[in-house]
Parts: C-alpha cells; structure tokens; sequence
C-alpha cells in the first residue's frame, strides 16, 4: 500500500480535457415552425436574437432561402448558424456549378444531414429545419436533430419554444384528438394563420420569441415573404 | 518504505519510463492542460454604437482595466481601418492589439495592390466574424467584442462580433456592460427619434457614455468617438464628460 502511495497509480496522470472557463457556446434563441401543404410548404420564424436576459437585435430572422423553392429555419447558436448557412450556401452553389441545376430540397435535406453529422464529435448547436417543394410537386418539411439525424414530417417546430408550438400544430394542422369531420387538408392562408397565430401564442410564453414573425410561403414559382408583428417586450 | 525507495534507479535521476530533467532546462510538463489565455487581462469596457441618418457613431473609452484596478487611463480602443470603417473593440487589450496589427498589414498589403479595392466595413465584418468563430473552434478564442462601424453603398453599416462567432448587424449596439445600460437608452432614443443628425447621436451617444460612467465601475469619462459618414472617419479623442454628482450625498447605505 505504501509503494502506491508514494508512486503510483495514486500520482499517475494522463493527459486530460482541457481546463478552461471558456464555452465555445452559446444559446441565442429563436423559434422556427415549418408546414408541408399539397403543393405548398410554409417555414416561419422569429426575428428576436438574444443571450441571456439581453436582446441583441430584433431584427434577425432564422430563415435562410437557399434556392428558388428551399429554405432552411436554424436557430440554436447563432455563431454555428453564421458557419453553417456559410457552407451550405457554398455547397450548393457548387452543385449549381457542376450540374447546372438548382439542388433539390430533398437533396438539400441529404446534405445538410452529412454535413452535420461530420462535426458529430464537436457538433454545430443548430437545430434545422428544411422545407420545399420535393421532385413531385408536392410541399416537405425535413427536420433535424443537431447532429444530423432526420426524418421528412408533415410539420414541425423546431427551437426554444417548439414544445410550445408542437402541440398546438399537433392538434391544429395534424388535426390530433379531432373527430373525422374535421380533418380537412388546409390551404395557403388557413396555414399561415394558424403559424401566425402560434407564433403569437408562443411570444407571449417564451422570452427568446418575439419581435417579429417572418412567414415564408414556398410554391413552384419561388418564395414569398410575409411579416407579422410579436410582441417586443 | 524500503520497497519505494528502490523504485528510483538514482537519486534525483529519472523515475522509470520518465526522462531525465536536465537542469536549468524547461521542462513542459505533459500532465498538466495546455495554457491558453482563457481569460482576459487587461481590459476595455463597453463599446457603444449608433446609426444615424447620413452616418454612423461609436465610441469608447479610453480606460484599460487590470481586473477591478484602472491601471491604464490612456488607451485608445478604436481602430480606424480606412476612410469608410473604424473598428473598436472590448475585452482583453492585448488580443485587440495583436488583431489590430493583422488588420494595419492588411490594409496595407491592400493598398499596395493600387487597385482602388480596399476593405468596405462588410468585408472586414465578415472576415472578422470568420477569425473570431475560427479561433473559438480551435479553443484559443480572442477575448473580445468588435462593433465595425462604416459607410458603404451610400449607408451607414454597424455590426457586432464576439468572441465565439456570434455576430448580427442592427441600428443600435452596444458591448460588455453596456449591453444592459446604454443599449435601451439608446433604442428608445431612436424610437423617439428614427432620424437622427450627427449632432443627435453624438449626444445621445454622449448621454450614454456619462450614464456608463456612473453605473461601470470599469469605466472613465473620457472617451474616443469615431463618426463614419460618406465624407470619410473623423475621430475625436479625447472626449471628456461632465459628471454631475451633486445628489451623491443623497445615496447612503454602500459605506
């Protein structure tokens, strides 16, 4: 016993993580609510940036077009949000140059699972979601966990008050806990109503939402965008 | 007791498997975590910035902290790039010194290609943004907040980054403490008043920095003002605040 004590296993040392008071991460915010309609796709989010108890700026929205008919909502830390949409863009303008062809949304969705998942052991705290119109002509919505993993859904929310959001879309556009007579697919504006209406709901609950909501409506001919106030306390 | 001394071949000499420490020769000892500065030293307050019709202000202080000592009273922290950006900065003085350094030789490789090109206040934000979230990817960050301030496209441009990559662009910013004192002020001052004149934002800028001065205890009262407008950078340094204390006596209760 005494030999470990005076060297040893007691004193024997590996080297080990790094000793720091630095977090190369932050939370920033944001709330991001995605739609797939028959030939529609609808992706809003908020414009609110914020650490902490601050409000950095309430004019940052988390939608990002990326081509004629995609756009992805990413919210999370906003400095990997800046890298990733970076490298997306980049990505895709490559693909543009090769084949000559704006990327498809589903093809978009495959990338963005690859590219996050190659930072799987240092991962960007983003939570994604993608949304388009697929090669059929109908509206998708792909949603993502951090670190790549995904699934194509009806609809989605995504960020800090997506528990608050998911329910309502569950029962609102999933029409969950509905009788049969209710189940009536939803049109442009009825789904930009409901979105508008989650977003107002959701400001009133969460601190990181707020400020403004910005719709996007995707069809075949391009992307619109509509805003709607929040509240801004 | 016996069996540990047996353990060592020689006294003072190497233990087994180790090497042999020759003296006077410095030895980095593998055990211990790489030191990096992980924390600031000597340090700037806030930086304020504002937009205003025809231009851009931002403004800073001129104290450098030694933890809660001002240790220096004359340190500029505002950078002017070229004729249409200036740069300032908070947190550790000397990240801001070695960065400064990088941009000067920048703009001086840039100037030499006689091209006409330079850098616009986006293109400097941009690259800075890329630095700052770079160095925080290799966890060796760069202690400190930039605001980048200039004129571009017949606009005024004001943009923040910090020291993880964290960077927007926004009518009104404010770093470090300011965050919380000056950065309502000066929104609500633009909401009273969405178009301001230089004279406006200077002294809703100066109200600012006099208000930071009562409430920061890392702050001093004067101050370097940058303003950006299609003209060019005109730097004034330095700006000296009136304090008025007069209702000190009032606030009893810290002694």
């Amino acid at each position: 016993m005494e030999v470990l004590n005076n060297r040893g296993v007691e004193d024997y040392q590996t080297a080990g993580p790094k000793q720091s008071y630095f977090s190369p991460y932050s939370f920033n915010g944001g709330s991001i609510l995605a739609v797939a309609g028959e030939d529609f796709a609808v992706i809003a989010s908020d414009s609110r940036l914020s650490e902490g108890f601050s409000i950095h700026t309430r004019d940052q929205p988390k939608t990002y077009q990326l081509t004629q008919n995609t756009v992805v909502g990413a919210c999370g830390f906003h400095g990997d949000v800046l890298t990733l949409i970076k490298v997306l863009k980049a990505r895709i303008k490559m693909y543009l140059h090769e084949h000559n062809k704006d990327m498809s949304s589903t093809a978009v969705a495959a990338m963005l699972s690859t590219i996050l998942y190659y930072r799987r052991f240092f991962p960007y705290y983003v939570y994604n979601i993608v949304a388009g119109i697929d090669d059929e002509g109908k509206g998708c919505v792909f949603s993502f966990d951090p670190v790549g993993s995904y699934e194509r859904e009806p609809y989605r929310a995504g960020g800090s008050a997506s528990s608050m959001l998911q329910p309502l879309m569950d029962n609102q556009v999933g029409f969950k806990n509905l009788p049969k007579q209710a189940r009536v697919p939803l049109s442009k504006e009825e789904v930009v109503k409901k979105v508008r209406d989650g977003f107002i709901s959701a400001a009133e609950r969460d601190i990181y939402t707020g400020d403004e909501v910005v719709v996007n409506i995707i069809t075949k001919d391009g992307v619109e965008v509509e805003r709607f106030p929040l509240r801004k306390d | 007791m016996e069996a540990s001394l047996q353990m060592e071949f020689w006294r003072n000499g190497p233990q087994p498997g180790a090497l042999y420490n020759f003296p006077g020769s410095q030895i980095w000892n593998q055990n211990e975590p790489t030191k990096r500065t992980l924390y600031p030293s000597v340090t700037g307050t806030s930086v304020l910035g504002l937009k205003f019709n025809d231009g851009v202000v931002i403004a800073g202080d001129k104290l450098g902290s030694y933890g809660s000592m001002a240790r220096f009273r004359d340190l500029s922290r505002v950078l002017k790039v070229n004729d249409q950006v200036v740069v300032g900065a908070s947190g550790d003085y000397a990240d801001y010194q070695f960065l400064s350094e990088i941009i000067e030789q920048r703009v001086i490789e840039e100037e030499c290609l006689n091209d006409g090109f330079g850098y616009t206040p986006s293109s400097l934000f941009s690259w800075l943004t890329r630095v700052m979230y770079n160095r925080r990817s290799n966890i060796n960050p760069l202690w400190n907040t930039y605001v980048v301030a200039g004129w571009e496209n017949n606009a005024p441009f004001l943009g923040y980054v910090d020291k993880i990559g964290t960077a927007y662009q926004a009518p009104t910013i404010s770093s470090g403490y300011g965050a919380y004192i000056a950065q309502p002020l000066l929104r609500d001052a633009l909401e009273k008043k969405p178009n301001m004149n230089v004279k406006d934002a200077i002294e809703t800028i100066d109200r600012c920095m006099k208000v930071l001065y009562y409430r920061d205890a890392r702050s001093l009262n004067k101050y370097e003002l940058a303003i950006v407008t299609k003209d060019g950078v005109e730097i004034r340094s330095p700006v000296t605040s009136q304090p008025n204390w007069e209702i000190a006596h009032l606030i009893k209760g810290y002694e």
